[in-house]
């Protein structure tokens, strides 16, 4: 038990940074996940973490694998590229998702182009799945700051980002704290799923943002509690998935997605909230 | 009697085109009044213009001193996300936003204050129930429950009343007309003229213009209500830009 569960922990450095990557990655990007969710904006997610590719790529060829010419670029591409997708929403007869698809579509062909103008192939697949094995301090450090911010944030904004949600005529009613509440919602996405790129890479980063969430969905009726569901299950996936990168040589970022995947599946058949089986075998109906 | 509204040549609406237009008049404070017309008259931009969520094309509204935030607002239930995992006891809660805003804490005697707004519209054991779970009537009995927390000088209330069953409207209405005896200024988007006859002295029939507006019973005459239905235009697409003068 000991030796399948802790000693790898215990032993390898590497395994110990990466641990704590995942973990606060499960903290900043819960939480967010699930707004993404409630906000119908799950692929939103997905299509910014595309975006986020050619800035991060534009550093990669200035500096090579330089952790803040990365960073920065793909905060700034991110950034841009959401804003522009919410401006062509506003502005033309396109919604946003279909422009933010315009958007992250030209940003990933540019993107890879731009890696693999110079790097190797090597270069590309660590862009593309990122190293959660090879963290390095300001890596995680970079990491933390980004869960730390986002939880922060997150809880001065909430409120309005809940009843913007929920009913979003009362909020514009008595307050005008929306709109701000909402770009720095959108700009806490971007700085996850730049956090999420590092080690998960552009393809994974929005895995450990969504399937937290969307587990949740299946075990709790009240936002807070699906905060915690998501972020506990994140950070389980992060433990378990490492441990089945390690025990099977899977690589570790496939290997963390492919657990929440798993408890994805379970939710999705036993979750309390909707799971399938209480559909198929709902018991004799009620008295009340 | 002061105005507690006063619209000045007040033209509202949605990408250029007109839903309401070159709307003069006012609210008196403490006034009662519906708002009357048929679907696209304008009673839900003209609402959405009060509560300061939608700028004016042109014109003006005076609020008497009030700000915009300060007037409390029911929207129309079909803008609310039902499946939204939020309590009864929360959604009423935000009444409290004025006083409570991003940060502020609910204190135990906040907390008896929602306790009794959800007591006095009837929901009491519903705190905890999710929003889901609730019926028309309930969903509506919470909003009114959020309204009582304003307690806002002017109040808004768009299609207060519409599927609700008898009895939830009887116990609404009453509401409605506490808040008249307290001197508060209501406005009701409505379309059933025998409550109005029955218990709004003032009615505003819209149709895009005001058609008629003055004590109820003189407006409610088969001849404005004509008249309001003939007025009611289709959305011209390539209507050309108004050029008239105040």
């Amino acid at each position: 038990m000991y030796d399948l569960f802790i000693a790898p922990f215990f032993e390898f450095e590497f395994m110990r940074r990466a641990l704590a990557g995942a973990l606060a990655l499960a903290f900043g990007a819960g939480p967010v996940g699930v707004f993404l969710m409630l906000r119908r904006m799950s692929l939103v997610g997905d299509a910014m973490a595309h975006a986020i590719l050619p800035g991060a790529a534009v550093g990669f060829l200035l500096y090579g694998l330089s952790l803040f010419a990365m960073t920065a670029g793909g905060l700034i591409a991110g950034i841009v590229v959401a804003f522009a997708a919410g401006l062509v929403a506003r502005t033309t007869e396109l919604k946003e998702d279909a422009s933010l698809a315009a958007f992250y579509l030209i940003s990933l062909a540019v993107g890879v182009t731009i890696v693999s103008l110079k790097g190797t192939n090597i270069d590309l697949l660590h862009v593309l799945f990122g190293s959660v094995l090879a963290l390095d301090d300001p890596t995680l450090l970079l990491i933390a700051t980004n869960a730390t911010i986002s939880l922060a944030v997150l809880a001065v904004i909430y409120r309005p980002l809940v009843i913007e949600c929920v009913d979003p005529g009362f909020l514009r009613s008595v307050s005008g704290a929306g709109a701000p509440a909402h770009l720095a919602f959108v700009v806490l996405v971007v700085i996850n799923l730049v956090s999420g790129f590092h080690a998960l890479g552009t393809l994974l980063a929005v895995g450990i943002m969504m399937l937290p969430a969307v587990i949740a969905r299946f075990w709790a009726r009240d936002i807070t509690m699906m905060v915690v569901i998501a972020v506990a299950s994140g950070c389980f996936a992060g433990y378990a998935g490492l441990l089945l990168s390690f025990h099977t040589r899977v690589p570790s970022g496939p290997a963390i997605i492919i657990v929440a995947g798993a408890l994805y599946a379970f939710s999705l058949m036993l979750g309390r909230v909707g799971g399938l089986a209480w559909q198929l075998f709902p018991g004799r109906h009620l008295e009340a | 009697m002061t105005a507690q509204l006063q619209f000045r040549d007040l033209t509202l609406g949605y990408d250029r085109h007109p839903a309401v237009h070159h709307l003069d008049g006012a609210v008196e404070a403490g006034a009662l009044l519906a708002v009357i017309g048929p679907n696209g008259a304008g009673k839900s931009t003209l609402f959405k213009g009060i509560v300061g969520t939608l700028p004016p094309l042109a014109g003006r509204i005076e609020r008497g001193g009030l700000a915009a935030r300060d007037i409390a607002y029911l929207p129309q239930i079909a803008d609310i996300d039902r499946s939204f995992p939020i309590s009864v006891y929360d959604m009423v809660a935000m009444g409290l936003w004025r006083r409570a805003g991003l940060f502020g804490g609910i204190d135990a005697h906040a907390r008896e204050e929602i306790r009794k707004a959800i007591a006095t519209v009837g929901l009491t054991g519903f705190e905890d129930r999710a929003l889901a779970t609730l019926s028309g009537g309930q969903m509506q009995r919470m909003l009114f429950a959020r309204l009582l927390l304003q307690d806002a000088r002017v109040i808004v209330l768009d299609e207060p009343f519409t599927a609700i069953d008898a009895k939830t409207s009887a116990d609404l209405l009453a509401l409605v007309r506490r808040w008249h005896s307290e001197k508060r200024t209501v406005l009701a988007a409505l379309h059933d003229n025998e409550l109005v006859k029955a218990h709004f002295p003032q009615t505003l029939l819209l149709a895009r213009e005001a058609v008629a507006w003055g004590s109820t019973g003189e407006v409610l005459t088969p001849q404005n209500l004509l008249k309001a239905r003939q007025m009611c235009e289709a959305f011209d697409e390539h209507a050309d830009a108004c050029v008239q003068v105040a």
